[in-house]
């Protein structure tokens, strides 16, 4: 039961607090943006919502989206799909979680959430810990990926057909993914890998870099360039449109060159547990 | 920050302007995908929305009959009722309609014609959005639709948003989107 309870507690925190590094970043924008303009009170009422929610132990967004453990393969025994789908049962009947499940073909609700495939479990290579990320739909939906080249876009296959894309799923996004929110991104992969490992930057700390020189460069391009566009939190206008890109790459085969882009609104919910 | 009260008169709501950030209190009704998909197919609107307010809403709301408390009630993309708003603002009545995102050029036509806003409440901020439901006066279609899209009747206070669409035509979401990509087409 301990196991359950410790899953339960990850569950709360993921769902009502929102991770340090993303709510200084917002923090940072406000102080940008234009004093009474619709940015600066959008972003005013996103941190005030923040700080309720942590206060009082609410989700902080109503979407808590479709919920991905990460655990790490030594914690196979301990964390077992059957105690993860358990705890996520009593966080939905807490009210941590909506009832956010759907089957897809009968249209009805899984009301504990539970369900084969949901909610998502991966078990992953080293450490001895459990991560969560909760996405929401609003800006799953925002998520893109290209093949290129790309002739709408102007994509050519390169490095600046790949800047094309980025610009291009900011410039798509507006506010409907919530805005600011982040870009996690693959170049290159099979089109499966390519939205598993873009969901993975989303994992990264706001101010972690990618090691590869190309890539850091394009990373702090497209988030220079990305809030050039005007559009803004929620797409009210204003200076913060993007509050992070992080960027990695696969291998690809020379017919395919997928750019896969995975839009995360601000309320970019993601927590991980040591387990002793 | 304009105070708006239910019943919502035509006259204060035509007054407003794209911009006007607004504060809501009194009655509004949830509705969102599945509502107002029934509601083209023919279904029966099941609360009065003449003068008042739709919220596309999937909150969580948590006890049973005896009661009900909502502890998470931000906004959901309006875009997905393109398709059924204009003949739903036409046929209902309704002056105020809450999301996030905006909605499209038919749905602002109708706004025109009927005399009808759309308030941008902030996406995600769910939190905010449950503490100004100060009551759950009811719930419609829970059975039919589920609890993330039955119609709730909330009672509000100072639930805020900005006006992004007006009854005069004007759409902020539309001239931020044009303006985007003048500025992308000149990166």
């Amino acid at each position: 039961m301990r196991t359950v309870d410790d899953i339960v507690r990850l569950i709360r925190e993921t769902s009502t607090s929102l991770p340090d590094d993303v709510e200084r970043a917002l923090r940072s924008a406000v102080r940008r943006e234009a004093k009474g303009s619709s940015a600066a009170i959008v972003l005013k009422t996103v941190l005030d919502n923040v700080k309720l929610a942590r206060n009082c132990g609410l989700p902080l967004c109503q979407d808590t989206g479709t919920l991905t453990f990460f655990v790490s393969s030594s914690l196979r025994s301990k964390v077992t799909p059957e105690r993860i789908r358990k705890a996520v049962a009593i966080a939905t009947e807490k009210g941590l979680l909506r009832k956010n499940t759907i089957d897809s073909v009968s249209g009805k609700s899984y009301d504990d959430n539970c369900a084969d495939g949901a909610p998502l479990v991966h078990y992953v290579e080293g450490g001895r810990s459990v991560t969560l990320v909760m996405k929401g739909g609003g800006s799953e939906n925002m998520s893109r990926q290209y093949s290129l080249p790309d002739s709408a876009v102007g994509a050519g296959r390169d490095m600046e057909g790949v800047r094309k894309c980025l610009l291009d799923a900011v410039v798509n996004a507006q506010g409907y993914g919530c805005a600011p929110g982040v870009l996690g991104v693959c170049i290159g992969g099979d089109r499966a890998t390519g939205f598993e490992v873009a969901k993975e930057q989303l994992l990264r700390n706001l101010g972690d870099v990618a090691e590869d020189a190309e890539l850091r460069k394009m990373e702090k391009r497209v988030l220079r360039e990305a809030n050039s566009l005007g559009i803004g939190p929620m797409g009210l206008g204003g200076k913060t449109t993007i509050l992070g890109v992080k960027i990695a790459s696969r291998p690809r085969v020379p017919a395919s060159f997928f750019v896969t882009v995975a839009y995360m609104c601000w309320a970019l919910r993601r927590r991980t547990m040591e387990f002793a | 920050m304009i105070e708006l009260k239910y019943p919502f008169d035509e006259n204060s709501v035509r007054a407003l302007r794209a911009g006007d950030a607004v504060s809501i209190t009194g009655r509004i009704y949830t509705g969102r995908d599945k509502f107002h998909k029934y509601v083209a197919d023919g279904g029966k609107i099941p609360v009065d929305f003449r003068d008042g307010a739709l919220y596309h809403c999937g909150p969580v709301v948590v006890g049973g009959s005896g009661g009900y408390k909502a502890v998470a009630a931000g906004p959901t993309t309006s875009v997905r009722e393109n398709p059924y708003e204009p003949a739903f603002i036409e046929q209902s009545g309704v002056r105020l309609i809450i999301g996030k995102g905006g909605m499209n050029d038919a749905t602002l036509a109708a706004m025109k014609r009927y005399g009808c806003v759309y308030v941008q409440a902030v996406g995600g901020a769910a939190a905010l959005g449950a503490a100004a439901v100060k009551k759950v006066a009811g719930v419609s279609m829970l059975d039919e639709f589920g609890a993330a899209e039955a119609v709730w009747h909330f009672d509000v206070e100072r639930f805020t948003g900005v006006v992004a669409m007006d009854s005069h035509g004007r759409n902020l979401f539309a001239e931020v989107e044009e303006e985007s990509k003048k500025r992308l087409a000149a990166l």
